[in-house]
């Protein structure tokens, strides 16, 4: 097998631009005026050191052309994640963002709903902007099975081939599409922050964050379809409820073989404490070190009740047994996205703020002014949280009325 | 009954920039270290074997550096590693990633579970784990945190969702991917330090596996980087100084449209 890229060496002229331009560092020169040289293994063909290059002294395996009629794939397709019937939120999020995507490229948007005695529930996605909702209502997908749900939704890609398929980036979501992706050979971008239709192509630009969000990388999907993507929960805004909207309903049927699950269920487990999952919260209120000891999480369970919060915490207290695990924020924890974020004692850390950075609003409240975590914060206190927080709460409580 | 792992090795920190005059990944100086993700899958696996017997082999997809990775696992008790790497994977997506990883345990005899950490730090996509499953077609547990029972047939976890715990029972062979919250990964003995030294680590190449050569590399990604940029850097904003009975009040204000509009 010849490789995918190379350097003319009689063209080049060891001028070194390719070595600036490449993003990944797979370039490199021995010396100045050396031929420079491409490592493979880091190279990801990307094309920068093509257009760097003034002598077009670099050759690059031209981009295979489709080998599918990419023109049989029409619609917007959104994958609409149930618990115990209830609809997700995360549902009417992509179907805010699908009808952006299915307007500019005049297509429909489509939902696929799976689940049992679930069909009462197809009107919900209309009247958030679903033209179609293909549901499947049978007893065998009354929750979620990776390979039933995965077996269904092959299904119906091979059958019906929509253009863009988008899904949640929730545990159940990331486990169910790269099944599918697989299987129908597409393209998969995980956790998209910004989907866009590149009005040149038609192509479905999907934005994500890589390197715990220091960098962010855009990508295509150009030779086949459909072109998938996960979507993280509160990116984007929920779809307007209007009831008067009309749509179709199509029941699907699927064979029974399908269904065939190998793996099953033995029983279900709900979250023991009755606080709320931080990943769908609209505020967090978060602790770290700073606070001394874990009895003194109870000072920020008063400042998160009165606003109705979840309760987050860093590594550092998780990792102390001060509070499980299910309220870690950061790079080993849940990314979160909140309206307002707000750090008590808590320094920072890269992998803290990897998981919270795109927060809306940060409060920060530390006594060490030189905490990373003032860095991104829109408001800062450098100060005692044990002075800040009571007051804090009493402030919210009159404010608020409670 | 043998384990595989798969593992992955990753910058040491996510905390890379790029520089804004060349454009070009900062990364110099940082040190290659395993997904921390994949300590936990290779901490689990020797854990089954203690319970069931067996051998672990550990598996990554890389550059040649990647030996490394596999010294390591090798070191923590891993009974043999192999280094999966070829120019001809160059370019490779998730798609394709797990194409060559499961091609390259259909070779594996008598493999039985195979463990991967839920995600890796540098790409975080999640996608690879599963995407080994459907290629092999086997069943899948996703982000277990503990494992309640294993025999030769058969296997019951427990998996973290976003709302709870949903025990799962799958019958072998089967792929797992691991969290943090399963265990505590043990640091290298001095016997397995030696072990990792003389280890004899195998590379198996494009034509060591069967497999389509379309499915490879850049030709078998269907997906493309067409740009890698940083993000707008979120700048720091107010710092409030003052008593708190000063400082409180006003911040207060400043949020409560927020806080009121994030209850409804």
């Amino acid at each position: 097998m010849s490789d995918p890229i190379r350097i003319i060496v009689e063209k080049c002229v060891r001028c070194g631009l390719c070595v600036k331009a490449c993003p990944f560092g797979a370039i490199t020169q021995k010396a100045r005026k050396e031929l420079p040289i491409i490592d493979l293994q880091k190279c990801t063909l990307c094309g920068a050191c093509l257009e760097a290059c003034k002598f077009d002294a670099i050759w690059m395996q031209p981009k295979a052309a489709p080998t599918q009629d990419l023109s049989a794939y029409k619609d917007v397709w959104v994958f609409a994640e149930q618990h115990d019937g209830n609809i997700q939120s995360i549902a009417y999020e992509l179907l805010g963002e699908g009808r952006k995507l299915a307007d500019s490229l005049k297509m429909r948007l489509c939902a696929v709903l799976l689940g049992s005695n679930i069909s009462a529930k197809a009107s919900e996605l209309i009247a958030r902007g679903a033209d179609k909702v293909y549901v499947l209502d049978r007893p065998e997908l009354a929750h979620y099975q990776d390979e039933a749900y995965a077996a269904v939704l092959i299904d119906l890609v091979n059958r019906h081939k929509p253009n863009i398929f988008l899904c949640g980036a929730s545990t159940i979501g990331r486990s169910l599409v790269s099944r599918v992706a697989v299987k129908v050979k597409a393209g998969l971008t995980a956790d998209c922050t910004g989907l866009a239709i590149d009005p040149a192509t038609g192509n479905l630009l999907q934005t994500r964050p890589a390197f715990g969000g220091n960098i962010m990388a855009t990508i295509i999907t150009p030779n086949s379809r459909p072109q998938m993507a996960t979507v993280r929960h509160k990116v984007m805004k929920e779809a307007e409820v209007n009831p008067a909207r009309t749509g179709q309903v199509i029941t699907e049927t699927i064979a029974d073989v399908l269904l065939r699950n190998r793996a099953r269920r033995l029983r279900f487990e709900a979250e023991r404490e009755s606080t709320m999952n931080i990943a769908e919260a609209n505020i967090i209120v978060a602790g770290g070190r700073g606070l001394q000891a874990p009895e003194n999480f109870t000072m920020l369970r008063e400042l998160a009740e009165v606003l109705g919060a979840g309760l987050g915490a860093s590594r550092a207290v998780v990792d102390s047994n001060w509070i499980p695990y299910s309220h870690q924020v950061g790079q080993t924890g849940k990314t979160v996205c909140p309206k307002i974020y707000i750090a008590a004692g808590i320094s920072g850390q890269i992998q803290h703020l990897a998981g919270m950075q795109s927060s809306d609003i940060i409060v920060a409240i530390n006594k060490d002014a030189d905490a990373p975590i003032f860095k991104v914060a829109t408001y800062g206190i450098v100060g005692d949280l044990f002075a800040i927080i009571p007051r804090l709460t009493a402030e919210f409580r009159k404010v608020l009325g409670k | 009954m043998r384990y595989v792992v798969c593992i992955k090795q990753v910058p040491e920190t996510t905390d890379v920039k790029i520089n804004p005059e060349t454009h070009t990944l900062m990364r110099e100086g940082v040190a290659a270290i395993i997904n921390p993700f994949d300590m936990y899958a290779i901490e689990e696996a020797l854990r089954l074997k203690a319970r069931t017997g067996g051998t672990v082999t550990a598996i990554s997809m890389g550059p040649p550096q990647a030996d490394s990775a596999l010294r390591e696992a090798i070191a923590m008790g891993a009974d043999e590693g192999i280094l999966v790497s070829d120019r001809a994977f160059a370019g490779s997506d998730t798609w394709a990633t797990s194409y060559t990883l499961a091609m390259a345990i259909r070779k594996l005899e008598d493999c039985k579970v195979i463990l991967c950490g839920k995600q890796a730090s540098d790409g975080d996509t999640a996608q690879v784990g599963p995407g080994i499953a459907a290629h092999l077609d086997l069943p899948q547990i996703t982000y277990v945190r503990k494992i309640e029972e294993i025999n030769d047939k058969a296997i019951v976890a427990e998996r973290l969702l976003e709302d709870g715990t949903e025990v799962i029972e799958a019958p072998l062979p089967c792929l797992l991917t691991v969290v943090k919250e399963i265990n505590e990964p043990r640091l290298p003995s001095l016997k397995g330090k030696m072990a990792s030294k003389k280890a004899v680590i195998p590379t198996w190449k494009a034509a060591d596996l069967q497999c389509d050569p379309k499915c490879l590399g850049l030709e078998g990604s269907p997906t493309k980087v067409v740009k890698v940029f940083t993000p707008p850097p979120r700048g720091g904003g107010e710092v409030l100084k003052g008593e708190p009975e000063e400082i409180i009040p006003p911040l207060v204000a400043k949020l409560k449209d927020a806080v009121l509009s994030a209850s409804n």
